[in-house]
């Protein structure tokens, strides 16, 4: 079976202007730095990584709302970049993309049915207005939210039924690939829940292929299949579920793993292990070699020289490391 | 059935409820001002005395009375609010002159509203090099003198008052076009223009539907501050003589006719400078009003 | 006598659609040297608690009841008095950093200023102290990081500078507003670390806010849960998560996703929508959302057990 999306070498770099004023020297921000993966139909890829290591990059590259630089990228057969911006345009239908921020991703001044019809109106126009209601009101009753409100505005409804909305606009149209930028972080944890279930329904009902975006191990865990971890817009570790959290090996992953707060107080109190110390480098000017190595515990001189090959050390399971 | 789900169950039988747009939003906290109310419903009346007011007068805003020159307001001789200089009906001189300095007013800011809000949305929407060719544009033209740019229209083409419109319009859009591109260059980092992106839908689309919508709001306000202004750049001309021409007239050239004789006929400038005073104060008020209702936060 | 004793606290907020109450009939104590948690979600009056005792309302707020601090009335107190407590006794950490550093001035002014003005020391003694602070803190090369201005620091750095600053007067209180929430994964553990480390040295009491409830587990003595506006469950924090028994608690532990379960389990999931504080119902918070709900639910307000 081919994948639905393949994505090959796809690097996606910025001219930052320089800050001198007669000799501005410019920068390259290399947000995405040659990342290559496959997703099957029906799969959850989750992306992990912390701000700035390029994951909401990546997911713009793919929808082409952002111009990639180099690389490919291939959905259902078909590559995508090297398509003119009319031609993406038009295969925006199989691909869609849900936000963070709940309520900044709505436009305040349409109504949720307005939202919702608005790729309708773009890709089957020829719909009559009560088949488009009908659409939309069926969609709205699949992500949860009350037919009956269809003529409300978002800033009447909370966060997680916004989301819920920007869900409905995704799916209005039965997209193959879904986008989840970090759907949930900006919501409460008991709403967090209501919408990870929902994504996971939804995607087992319509088959669909999803890529969840989130700096959060644990709310990945729960909805993927296989995990990718991101660090300064390279791939530092690519693998299935179950083998990530049990037997990560690149120690970015197992900091990551660590960092994160069991919420089990027997658990919490008794971890013994050190965070990573320092912060993110700045993406305008990474390490030389490899570029977790200057919070890595494990650096040696040859991870300063050397970039670390991405490297298959058991079956589907992918490190860039020198010491995996 | 848990009891969360009989509550939905039930609302979802209830009618499609109505939602309450931001506009609707806005006007209730404008209808919660009192200032601003009151400044609508006085130039409401302004605006309903200046356009119906001459067809009721037995007086010709040009009729010349020449046994009642410079007469003081009274009832018996119909004349309320006096004559001027050459025995002309003031009550119906300052409506007309109304007339004239709203229309100015109104359509100098509609010709800057269109040139402003296209040349400003297209500018900050698009980017880059356009932006950047664009701007560069308003900015000469910001720099060119605006009384020299009218007094060189006079002399060219002779009087004319719809000079005077093209004149103060093309002046004022270039403000517009500002405002409008830094408004236009925040909405479109939104994310929900991305989302328009990503859901296929055109760019002129998208400046229609997403973003001249999320404009209006601080273009009303701005609006209603761009009309006073430019009534008082109207007056200015015709305090100059550069304005409206004899017999025609507006505020502003009523007050420089009163002011000639203020000491013997303070009527025929405190009239006119009055409905002057008041019709900006309104405006004014107004703008105020809608900048506190559009935008709550920065209360 | 405890360190702070807040009994029946109601802060509201008169706005144009009707008076929202944050706080609803709220009481507490805290002991010298204790961590309290308090959990919940946004909406629950979690920030609007820590602002009324500081003294920081919006200027629509108004509370009432009564917040003992040290044995001293902080409600109604003027704001002269307030300001003494305030950054002396009692420090603040938020969650954005960048909204309490001024970006114009130096760390070195932000934090001599603090030292001068509460506890009159001369600048040079000032400066001292504060590159000693930042050294507490674990910010490398502080003596001559001082002289920096804020958005020099990543953001990590920043939130260290904050605490450093709250601590600069050694309070006896310290109130961490979500300090960690803003912050990456990594980051906030070192963060969460650098907090019980400092506890340990200072001693100080600290009330910690935060909707993470591993946060909570890892640095708490007691926990408080709050569910629009009032106490729901309050509990020594072994108690609290061994054996939750307020049905919002059970759904809130239930609905983290976690890390040390096997596979993935289907999350359960609270019902519904947080309640709007301008409708609260006069009975439970949590009526319409509880899978345990009774009648008497619905208009009696439950007593704190």
């Amino acid at each position: 079976m081919t994948a639905l999306l393949y994505v090959d070498d796809l690097k996606v770099h910025f001219h930052i202007p320089g800050e001198g004023l007669f000799r501005p020297r410019h920068k390259m921000l290399r947000a995405v730095d040659g990342i290559s993966f496959k997703l099957e139909a029906g799969e959850t890829l989750g992306i992990v990584g912390e701000s700035g290591c390029g994951k909401s990059t990546l997911a713009r590259g793919i929808l082409g709302l952002i111009p990639v630089t180099s690389g490919s990228i291939w959905l259902a057969g078909e590559e995508l970049a090297h398509l003119s911006t009319e031609e993406l345009r038009k295969r925006r239908q199989h691909m869609q993309i849900v936000f963070q921020d709940p309520l900044a991703s709505l436009d305040p001044r349409m109504t949720v049915s307005e939202i919702i019809a608005e790729p309708l109106q773009v890709f089957e126009p020829h719909l009559s207005k009560e088949e488009r209601k009908h659409k939309v009101q069926g969609i709205m009753e699949r992500v949860g939210l009350l037919p009956n409100q269809i003529n409300r505005y978002p800033h009447e409804f909370s966060g997680g039924q916004c989301q819920r909305i920007g869900i409905a606009r995704a799916l209005v149209l039965k997209p193959k690939l879904l986008i989840c930028d970090e759907p949930v972080s900006a919501l409460d944890v008991s709403i967090q829940a209501q919408i990870i279930n929902l994504l996971m329904d939804i995607q087992e009902e319509m088959r669909l292929s999803m890529l969840f975006i989130a700096h959060d191990l644990s709310v990945v865990k729960q909805i993927s299949h296989r995990v990718m971890v991101m660090y300064l817009g390279k791939v530092v570790e690519a693998t299935t579920r179950d083998e990530l959290y049990h037997n990560p090996r690149h120690p970015y992953t197992r900091a990551l793993i660590d960092a994160i707060p069991i919420p089990d107080p027997a658990i919490e109190r008794n971890k013994s292990f050190k965070p990573l110390q320092g912060d993110l480098p700045s993406p305008l000017d990474p390490p030389s070699g490899c570029s977790f190595r200057t919070r890595c515990p494990m650096a040696t001189e040859l991870c300063a020289t050397e970039a670390p090959e991405q490297q298959e050390i058991s079956e589907d399971h992918w490190v860039s490391c020198h010491f995996a | 059935m848990t009891r969360a789900g009989q509550i939905l169950e039930q609302s979802s039988q209830l009618q499609e409820i109505k939602g309450r747009s931001l506009w609707q939003d806005a006007w209730q906290r404008l209808l919660r001002n009192k200032a601003a109310l009151a400044a609508v419903v006085v130039l409401t009346t302004i605006s309903l005395l200046v356009v119906a007011a001459p067809w009721f007068s037995p007086y010709e805003f040009d009729e010349i009375d020449w046994d009642l020159i410079s007469t003081a307001p009274s009832l018996e001789n119909g004349h309320i609010f006096g004559t001027d200089s050459v025995g002309r009906d003031l009550f119906v001189r300052t409506l007309h002159g109304g007339r004239m300095s709203l229309m100015v007013g109104i359509i100098a800011t509609l010709v800057s509203l269109i040139i402003g809000i296209t040349w400003g949305a297209t500018a900050g929407y698009i980017g880059g090099r356009v932006d950047n060719i664009m701007m560069r544009i308003v900015d000469i033209l910001y720099a060119m003198p605006f009384m020299f740019f009218v007094i060189l229209l006079m002399v060219f083409f002779g009087r004319n008052i719809y000079l005077i419109f093209i004149a103060i319009g093309a002046i004022n859009w270039l403000d517009m076009a500002r405002i409008v591109r830094g408004q236009t260059l925040t909405l479109k980092n939104k994310e929900f223009v991305e989302a328009a992106m990503a859901c296929g839908v055109s760019t002129p689309r998208i400046i229609l539907r997403h973003i001249v919508p999320n404009l209006l709001g601080i273009v009303v306000v701005y609006v209603t501050l761009t009309i006073p202004q430019v009534i008082l750049v109207e007056s200015f001309l015709s305090f100059l003589g550069l304005g409206v021409q004899e017999p025609n007239t507006s505020w502003g050239a009523l007050v420089n006719e009163g002011a000639q004789d203020m000491e013997s006929a303070p009527w025929a400038l405190l009239f006119p400078a009055g409905f002057l005073a008041a019709t900006l104060f309104c405006f004014n008020f107004i703008g105020d009003g809608l900048r506190d209702a559009l935008d709550p936060k920065d209360r | 006598m405890p360190l702070l004793e807040v009994n029946n606290l109601r802060t509201s907020f008169h706005t144009n659609d009707g008076d929202v109450y944050a706080v609803n009939d709220l009481s507490f104590s805290l002991e010298k040297g204790e961590t309290l948690g308090v959990v919940g979600e946004s909406g629950s009056g979690k920030s609007q608690l820590v602002l009324s005792i500081i003294n920081l309302l919006a200027s629509n707020g108004h509370m009432e009841g009564s917040i003992r601090f040290q044995g001293q009335e902080l409600v109604g107190m003027k704001p002269r008095e307030i300001n003494r407590i305030r950054g002396n006794r009692i420090g603040m950490i938020f969650q954005d950093p960048m909204t309490c550093l001024n970006g114009y001035l130096t760390i070195a002014r932000q934090m001599t200023e603090v030292l001068i003005h509460h506890q009159g020391l001369d600048y040079a003694s000032a400066k001292k102290h504060s590159i000693e602070m930042l050294d507490a803190v674990h910010i490398p090369d502080a003596k001559s990081r001082i002289d920096r201005y804020p958005h020099e620091f990543s953001g990590g750095m920043r939130q260290r500078v904050m605490i450093a600053m709250a601590l600069l007067c050694q309070p006896d209180l310290l109130i961490a507003d979500e300090p960690s929430t803003a912050l990456d994964v990594t980051v906030q553990a070192q963060i969460i670390q650098l907090m019980n480390e400092l506890q340990q040295e200072f001693g100080m009491s600290i009330i910690m806010i935060t909707h993470d409830l591993g946060v909570i587990a890892g640095i708490s003595d007691n926990v408080m849960v709050m569910y629009g506006g009032r106490i729901c469950e309050q509990a020594p924090v072994f108690e609290l998560f061994e054996n939750p028994s307020h049905p919002y608690t059970q759904g809130l532990l239930q609905s983290v996703p976690r890390l040390d379960t096997a596979g993935s389990v289907k999350l359960h999931s609270i019902p519904g929508n947080p309640p709007n504080l301008l409708r609260l119902p006069p009975g439970c918070a949590f009526v319409d959302r509880c899978q345990k709900v009774i009648p008497a639910c619905g208009w009696q307000q439950p007593p704190l057990l």
